[in-house]
């Protein structure tokens, strides 16, 4: 099984997951400070900053570039409900 | 005092002049005790709404609550007719002010709308089927809407207290509608600050708990205000400020000011612990004692037993770190804790280091669900909470030395990178 190396800086650890993990699915589990309202990609709670590995991600999907739109996010923010990994590694830390 | 203010009372049902054009067409709420659930007043609030008049249109500033709207619409309906009506700007979507929103622009449908980037799909909600039947702009700082003579000018100012609020300009008077910024709930008929009962408290009151969790998102809105020439603030609760409106400005700016300068440059550790046998006590002492070898860290420790956690939400706000020892009890954490932690929602706790750690007898679960808590609040737990049965052994006090090391490690930034593999979790 394809795997990926996911980093959350502010907590200083790496996670090795399986791809197709979403960040929601083990941020939270590592004490990472990134946090989620809806939980559906809706109210933008999650947003959170890819450090590095922002092409390891699947592309955001028309609701996701919707309510980053309208929260006007940072080109290197993304929904962390939201996004899947893919492979490779990725960096990221609450927005 | 200036001649120019009167102290006249409004006839009840009339609309109260600011300024030539410009009028107040809010509601009283003299019999509201409770607002929001949370927030108490002793004598009401008022909801203002305004309205503003240039040669080439007539633009309405918020609503009121929606059992209100019959007050509102009978002032409105004094100063101008919808027809008129070519703008309507929404500072704020919540419904104590865009109780009116929908019935307005059924009366006056070709006003277009104005709302903060995010205000959009708040007003998608509240309008429902009719949202498409409207125009709306989002605007941002510094776009403007004209009406003939006069321009209102949009400072984009979110999370005061919402993500969709902001404030508005009447640059050739130098007006400002802050909505809820420098609002307060506080009812009196004379509606000028200089003709109002003392309504100080009530002022500081609804910056303690509306605006002070948002304290970094005041500062950012000041920012855009105090560079302005202002005459009068008219915000959306409360007295309008219209004798030294800068005073109040001033004052704001005081309170986001940190309130406890910090003469040290290191981190701060704050452990807050309660202890039923003095198991947990001796854990605290012994993380503290962890915690404290880092010489970037001031390290401080403080019994909860005293029962007043008031006294600590000033500390907190100003700390790096906040750790919690509980003992479990009754399958909780003890009540104690649970008030400090409630105490927090009046102020910000995002991307703070939280940690738990507590002795027990049978299960334990305590430490998990603060952990929880703190991550509710927004803040990191990097390091997993310890748990310890009856009292420590001395190769267990080590375990909470380790422990206050390791919370040091990541409040300076200088934790060992960890891997893991997401079986283990
Ligand atoms: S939690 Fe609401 S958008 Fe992700
Ligand atoms: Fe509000
Ligand atoms: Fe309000």
């Amino acid at each position: 099984m394809a795997t990926a190396k996911l980093t959350f800086s502010d907590v200083a650890l790496t996670v090795n997951v399986p791809s197709g993990t979403r960040i929601i699915e083990i941020s939270e589990k590592v004490g990472a400070g990134i946090t989620y309202g809806c939980r559906e990609g809706e109210c933008g709670t999650c947003l959170t900053r890819i450090e590095s590995g922002a092409e390891n991600l699947t592309e955001p999907s028309v609701l996701e570039q919707r309510v980053l739109k309208e929260n006007m996010a940072a080109r290197d923010e993304r929904l962390a409900c939201q996004c899947q990994v893919l492979g490779g590694e990725i960096k990221v830390r609450p927005a | 005092m200036p001649s120019a203010i009167t102290l006249a009372r409004p006839g009840p049902g009339s609309p109260v002049e600011l300024a030539p054009g410009v009028h107040w067409t809010g509601a009283l709420d003299p019999g509201l005790r409770v607002f929001d659930v949370i927030l108490r007043t002793a004598n009401g609030t008022t909801y203002n709404a305004y309205t503003v008049r240039g040669s080439a249109g007539v633009a309405v500033i918020d609503t009121v609550k929606a059992e209100f709207a019959g007050a509102f619409f009978e002032r409105l309906e004094q100063v101008a007719r919808y027809e008129e009506i070519t703008a309507l700007v929404l500072n704020h979507l919540e419904p104590d002010h865009t109780g009116a929103v929908a019935e307005l622009l059924r009366r006056a449908p070709q006003a277009r709308i104005h709302v903060a980037p995010r205000g959009l799909d708040m007003l998608r909600a509240l309008l429902k089927d009719e949202f498409a039947d409207y125009e709306v702009v989002r605007v941002r700082t510094g776009d403007t809407v004209s009406l003939g003579d006069r321009s209102l000018r949009f400072l984009t100012t979110p999370y005061v207290h919402w993500p969709e609020t902001q404030c508005t300009y009447l640059e050739e008077e130098g007006l400002l509608f802050t909505c809820d910024l420098m609002g307060c709930h506080f009812c009196d008929e004379r509606l000028f600050n200089d003709a109002v009962g003392d309504f100080r408290f009530s002022f500081e009151y609804y910056f303690d708990h509306i605006m002070r969790p948002f304290r970094r998102h005041v500062s950012d809105a000041l920012d855009l205000i105090e560079p302005l020439e202002i005459a009068m603030i008219a915000p959306a609760h409360g007295p309008v400020l219209r004798s030294h409106p800068r005073e109040y400005i001033t004052h704001y700016r005081r309170l986001v000011t940190k309130r406890l300068a910090s003469e040290v440059a290191q981190k701060t550790l704050l452990i807050f612990y309660v202890s039923a046998y003095g198991a947990t006590s001796q854990m605290a002492a012994a993380v503290a004692e962890g915690a404290a070898e880092n010489a970037d860290v001031r390290v401080s420790l403080f019994d909860l037993a005293v029962g007043e956690v008031a006294p600590f939400v000033d500390l907190v706000e100003e700390a790096d770190g906040i750790v919690l020892g509980t003992p479990t009890i009754n399958g909780d954490a003890v009540k104690t804790v649970w008030d400090l932690l409630a105490s927090f929602v009046d102020i910000e706790t995002k991307g703070k280091l939280g940690g738990a750690f507590g002795s027990y007898g049978w299960t334990g679960e305590a430490v998990a669900m603060v952990e929880s808590r703190l991550q509710g609040l927004k803040m990191r737990v990097p390091v997993k909470g310890l748990r310890i049965k009856l009292h420590p052994t001395e190769p267990e006090l080590e375990d909470c030395r380790g422990f206050g090391r390791q919370l040091s490690a990541h409040l300076t930034g200088t934790a060992e990178p960890r891997e893991i593999d997401f079986a283990s979790l």
